[in-house]
């Protein structure tokens, strides 16, 4: 149990991050109701650790718990995932045509199945990139890796997730947000 | 030069993670490599059109308050023991009176307060979308300009004050022009800079609070501070790193 001054502190440092810390579940997880409950699990945890968290990044070191559960939660219940290392994950890359990619549009619905659709590790680093606005040294704290991995598996990640958009659209496939 | 360490410099250049001297390296390269220049677009392309889809999932209403229950409360301090004379009795109901009032001066401040965190939370949603708004096609700035000469008096009789217009290229975040924008049915002037390939809205206008300290905020991946200054709001909002941004509010407030 946490001391008084700490619990004010959890709440001022960590509480905040709800939306980071749902966003990253919801994405890793693809769906409402298991991210809401991993992320009530990742808070509980977060909470009973807080003690040895002393200063630091705290959205970090939340969501790299978050992150954790995710994960585990994938694992235990046989997600069909592509869980493997980033190196086994790229698909050949199709030859690319850069001046019309520069130019390509894409709607909320396209861009959401394509990120779904993109193996978890690649999802995961994207959404920390693009939507949590998170730096290479916080994405390397929050993922365990190093930042020289990072960086290339967010290209590969971007990569990937263009191929995808340039895929047909398959027919009465629908995802709710 | 499409090799993997040009691809990862390309992204780490794109994300403005390289230090000076690598992102000048890079610019370098880039004037002389149109496939780096189009891929570096094709990125943006898709920068910006994640942004404008507006992925991001907040936490809903519902896990907000799990997410308070859940946790176990903090210890209630024990309550307080019954007196018995009279005298005390109405001491008692005197401090009693008291702390009501103490708790409603108290509880009005605090709403003020919370009043004002909410309103700031909403307003830096408004910045938000008036950013996204702006990085679409055509939309970034009315006066194309680097020259903070050209730019500040383009403003003129365009809007009943004058922003301070400054340029800071020298430091790596060049002045690229500036335009008339509306936040919450209001015109303000918006300032663009540019940082490697990511740009910066610097929006002002007059305030009626004097001054208030920097509140930095992080709104669907973007990095927001917020400050009041000689009777101007500024908000300045980006996709660079939050150290970046700071930077650049130092920079335009030192008011060189």
């Amino acid at each position: 149990m946490l001391e008084q001054a700490d619990r004010a502190r959890f709440e001022a440092d960590v509480m905040p991050h709800r939306d980071a810390a749902y966003n990253l579940a919801r994405w890793i997880l693809r769906g409402r109701a298991q991210a809401e409950d991993v992320t009530q699990e990742a808070f509980l945890r977060a909470y009973r650790s807080f003690s040895g968290f002393q200063s630091g990044n705290a959205r970090a070191w939340l969501l790299q718990i978050v992150r954790n559960c995710c994960f585990t939660w994938l694992q235990q219940n046989h997600v069909a995932e592509q869980m493997s290392e980033f190196d086994e994950l790229t698909v050949p890359p199709k030859p690319e045509n850069p001046e019309s990619l520069a130019m390509a549009s894409y709607d909320r619905e396209r861009l959401q199945r394509a990120l779904e659709d993109l193996p978890a590790h690649f999802r995961e680093i994207i959404v920390l990139r693009e939507l949590e606005g998170c730096s290479y040294k916080e994405i390397a704290a929050i993922t365990t890796r190093p930042i020289g991995t990072v960086m290339s598996a967010l290209a590969r990640a971007r990569q990937q997730l263009r191929t995808l958009l340039s895929e047909p659209v398959p027919k009465g496939a629908h995802l709710d947000l | 030069m499409t090799c993997e360490l040009t691809q990862s410099r390309l992204h780490a250049y794109f994300d403005g993670e390289l230090d000076a001297m690598g992102a000048s390296e890079f610019e370098h390269h880039l004037e002389s490599c149109p496939d780096c220049e189009s891929r570096l677009a094709a990125e943006e392309n898709l920068r910006t059109s994640l942004a404008g889809a507006q992925l991001y999932a907040r936490a809903p209403e519902n896990l907000r308050k799990r997410l308070q229950i859940s946790l176990p409360t903090a210890a209630v301090p024990p309550p307080l023991k019954d007196s018995r004379s009279s005298i005390e009795k109405s001491w008692r109901w005197l401090a009693i009176a008291a702390s009501v009032i103490l708790a409603v001066l108290l509880g009005t401040q605090y709403m003020q307060k919370l009043n004002r965190y909410s309103q700031q939370q909403a307003m830096a949603e408004v910045i938000v979308d008036a950013h996204l708004r702006s990085l679409q096609p055509g939309h970034l700035e009315d006066v194309i300009s680097t020259d903070q000469h050209t730019v500040k008096p383009w403003f003129n009789g365009k809007l009943d004050f004058s922003p301070q217009v400054q340029d800071f290229a020298a430091d790596g975040f060049p002045l690229i022009g500036g335009r008339i924008d509306v936040v919450s049915d209001q015109p303000v002037a918006a300032l663009v800079y540019r940082r490697n390939k990511h740009y910066i809205n610097l929006f002002v206008w007059p305030s009626t609070t004097v001054s208030a300290p920097e509140v930095a905020a992080s709104q669907r991946g973007y990095n927001v501070i917020h400050w009041m200054e000689s009777g101007m709001n500024y908000w300045a909002i980006s996709d660079v790193n939050r150290g970046a941004l700071e930077d650049f509010v130092k920079l335009t407030r030192s008011g060189r």
